[in-house]
């Protein structure tokens, strides 16, 4: 890949020569199966509680898709910057933000992190590097960009993950910051996670054509695809991705094939799509059962750990429920503030 | 047969330039497409190119002459075994030939507003500067931009042609050589995506001056600035402050028809989360724009290409800053109010002229900031002349004279004397015709008349 005038004087990143590249450790795995099972265990409790009615609007839940944010978040350094749509609970315990924190904005209380005043779809933590949380389909994909930007601008050695559905591939600005990227040798990785349905149109029937991970290599983007049920390959595929744009090599887009088992959104019943579709896909392919024979068969961990682990996951996520429906509404106060910047 | 070469218009705004050189001497001869001379307008440097053939006769405008009206001859051509003759003079009645290829330039009928007088003492509700410079609003833009750039490290701008180009109107004359490519970024066409990667900028801690070569454009790229820009502070409890300018011109400039003259002040006008603003003069622009660039928030900066090239007194200092949310009392008056903003406080100033001959003291508010929108001087105002008048360049219909007519009902209702009354854009896309624009834009006339109709006169 022929580069940019502007990266040669880049020098190579120290932090990037640092990192290890090679396959996780036990211990490691042992962290993405509880992560992924946050997320799964969250979002489950997040559907329970949108049936009782605490939660409102709209609620998009991650189940199935575990795997691509936990192993590319494996990836991600402090300082670096992450933003996604706004199917973006996943995201937010991928990195580190605080179930209790993230619930209680979903019920739209005090307690939340953006003190109920964005939901389900709009929260933010710069302290975690998490930039939102965007409701506008592929809007984040420009500003995952300016984040970027940001990085190289500051020469801090921080990265952009900007992560999007193969819904937003077909929308314009995403190939506008593809060409910024690629011509300014922007420090991004892009991000696709192709659930294979956006709402429910098909991605044979909204992409004239399939292969989403070519897209960028008009843009001098380097292009890749990992099976994004295998938490493995997605760390592994995030390390390379990772070294390549620290080095100051220029942006990567990587496709992430995975599968949603719940409908877009709450209120959507998935009649597009067969229900054999979606069993054989949580019987053959789950991200977590997956990790979970890789761990047994290693015999890194055995069905009594399991089962702490287990536990020890529904505690945090009963907790986060619990605070989320003990938590206050905004104070009515709240209305007026938050609008400027004093 | 004589032709007399003329100074070409160069721009859709261009009245004058400079014939900065020529590149033919008297006894050439001249054929079609040769380079005869070098303009220099605001905006550029353009070559001049011949239509006629023949031997040039007389250069009537020496090199390095500023100020060359449009139209004004500049060099006669002689048929083969003509001679120049001493009436061949600029005063020549003779037909002109354009000299270049663009069809004759009739100046619009809407008058083309003249430099400004300039102030004999700083106003009054201003803090005094001692010193003062006579500048251009591109110039005072330029240095608003260079001043802030020099005082703050993660100030830096970008947008369409603002490097190597030297901005599309000039505004960034300058800044590319001070500041290199790191902070004077030349980006493709592609408003949405820049203004997107703007905001996630200043997301990431920079304070991005994003340009705009007409606020037309940014209609490609309005969902950033609403949605993501206005918006993610709120949505975030307060943790997502969007330090960001938007800036560039806005409103009609002349003759370029309906998708590229457009008032978009009430548009953005109507957005909890950002700031607006619309500078009239010199002074207006470079305070109002470091004052913006400071903001911790997302401010929208409306130009005006015809301003540009108009020149008013600037306080001669880095301190001189205007706060966003305060309207100016360009003339005191007792008997109406009229409130513009941007190239409209012009009009109404020379209004003001006009009605004084009628004996009737008009009293000329500049809003500068439409929001916040500094109701309390409005309504000092009407506390004094019982009259208003609102004028802009925009449409009427829930437009920002809308706004003020509403305002002034909820705060101020018992103070008036007549019905609030609004000078406006015509309800019509803008048409190209000099004649057809003229009156779909507000003139100085509609301004007195209304003013005239709520005094009962």
């Amino acid at each position: 890949m022929a580069k940019d005038p502007v990266a040669k004087d880049r020098a190579p990143s120290k932090v990037a020569a640092a990192r290890p590249g090679g396959p996780a450790t036990p211990a490691q795995l042992i962290q993405f199966y509880r992560d992924m099972l946050l997320i799964r265990r969250f979002e489950e409790r997040a559907g329970q509680l949108y049936g009782m009615g605490l939660i409102g609007g709209f609620c998009h839940l991650y189940i199935g898709q575990e795997a691509v944010v936990v192993g590319l978040q494996s990836c991600a350094q402090p300082g670096d910057s992450i933003l996604t749509s706004y199917r973006d609970h996943g995201h937010m315990l991928a990195c580190g933000m605080d179930p209790k924190g993230v619930m209680a904005e979903l019920t739209g209380r005090a307690g939340g992190y953006s003190r109920g005043k964005g939901g389900s779809m709009h929260m933010f933590s710069r302290e975690k590097g998490f930039y939102g949380g965007h409701g506008i389909v592929a809007a984040q994909v420009p500003i995952g960009t300016g984040l970027a930007f940001a990085h190289k601008y500051k020469k801090d050695g921080g990265m952009s993950f900007t992560y999007f559905g193969d819904g937003a591939v077909n929308q314009g600005q995403v190939y506008e910051s593809f060409n910024m990227a690629g011509l300014w040798q922007l420090p991004a990785l892009y991000v696709i996670e192709n659930n294979m349905y956006g709402m429910g149109t098909s991605v044979e029937r909204a992409s004239a054509s399939p292969d989403l991970w070519k897209r960028g290599e008009p843009y001098k983007l380097k292009c890749m695809s990992v099976d994004g049920m295998d938490v493995q390959a997605v760390r592994a595929a995030g390390l390379e991705a990772a070294a390549h744009i620290r080095a100051g090599n220029g942006p990567v887009l990587l496709e992430a094939k995975t599968y949603r088992y719940r409908g877009h959104s709450m209120s959507d019943p998935a009649k597009y799509r067969t229900k054999e579709e979606l069993q054989k896909m949580r019987t053959e392919h789950d991200p977590i059962d997956h990790l979970r024979a890789v761990l047994l068969e290693a015999k890194a961990l055995d069905e009594e750990a399991f089962k702490a682990i287990d536990k020890e996951i529904k505690d945090v996520v009963i907790a986060a429920a619990d605070f989320a429906q003990k938590s206050p509404e905004p104070d009515p106060a709240e209305l007026w503030t938050d609008i400027l910047v004093a | 047969m004589t032709v007399q070469i003329l100074m070409p218009a160069l721009s859709p705004t261009m009245t004058e330039g400079k014939l900065a050189k020529w590149l033919v001497k008297e006894g050439d001869v001249i054929s079609s497409g040769k380079v005869l001379a070098e303009i220099e307008t605001d905006k550029a440097t353009m070559e001049l190119e011949a239509v006629d053939e023949g031997v040039l006769g007389k250069i009537l405008v020496p090199a390095g002459t500023e100020k060359v009206q449009v139209n004004r001859p500049i060099a006669v051509l002689l048929a083969e075994g003509e001679k120049v003759s001493a009436t061949n003079g600029a005063q020549s009645p003779a037909a002109p030939a354009p000299a270049v290829a663009s069809p004759p330039v009739s100046k619009p009928a809407a008058p083309s507003p003249a430099p400004a007088p300039p102030a004999a003492a700083a106003p009054a509700d201003e803090p005094q500067y001692s010193t003062w410079k006579t500048q251009s609003v591109r110039e005072a833009l330029r240095d608003a931009m260079a001043e802030e750039m020099r005082r703050d490290p993660s100030v830096f701008l970008m947008g369409e042609e603002v490097g190597e180009y030297q901005g599309a109107y000039k505004i960034s004359q300058g800044l590319l050589d001070e500041f290199s490519h790191d902070r004077v970024i030349d980006t493709p066409i592609t408003e949405h995506g820049f203004a997107g990667l703007g905001v996630g900028a200043a997301f990431g801690g920079l304070r991005p001056i994003v340009e705009f070569m007409t606020f037309n454009f940014a209609m490609q790229a309005i969902d950033h600035i609403i949605n993501s820009a206005a918006k993610t502070l709120y949505m975030s409890g307060g943790q997502m402050g969007c330090p960001i300018v938007f800036r560039g011109p806005n409103g009609a400039a002349a003759r370029v028809g309906a998708q590229h003259s457009q008032c978009y002040a009430s548009w953005y006008s109507h957005i909890p989360g950002l700031k607006v603003v619309a500078p009239w003069s010199a002074g207006d622009a470079k305070g109002l724009l470091k004052a913006a660039i400071r903001d911790p928030n997302p401010v929208i900066f409306l130009e005006n290409e015809i301003l540009y090239g108009q020149s008013f007194p600037v306080p001669d200092t880095a301190d001189f800053v205007v706060p966003i949310g305060q309207a100016k009392v360009e003339r005191q008056g007792k008997d109406v109010t009229l409130v513009a903003f941007s190239i409209m406080v012009g009009k109404a100033l020379k209004a003001a002229e006009k009605l004084a001959m009628d004996g009737i003291d008009a009293e000329v508010i500049n809003l500068r900031s439409l929001r916040p929108l500094d109701t309390a001087t409005i309504v000092a105002s009407l506390r004094k002349t019982g009259r208003i008048v609102t004028c802009e360049e925009g449409w009427a219909y829930a437009g920002i004279g809308a706004e003020i007519a509403a305002k002034v009902m909820e705060e101020a209702f018992d103070y008036l004397d007549a019905p609030i009354t609004r000078v406006t854009g015509k309800d019509v896309p803008m048409p190209y015709a000099a004649n057809l624009e003229a009156m779909a834009l507000p003139q100085v006339a509609d301004i007195v008349a209304a003013a005239k109709a709520v005094c009962y006169r």
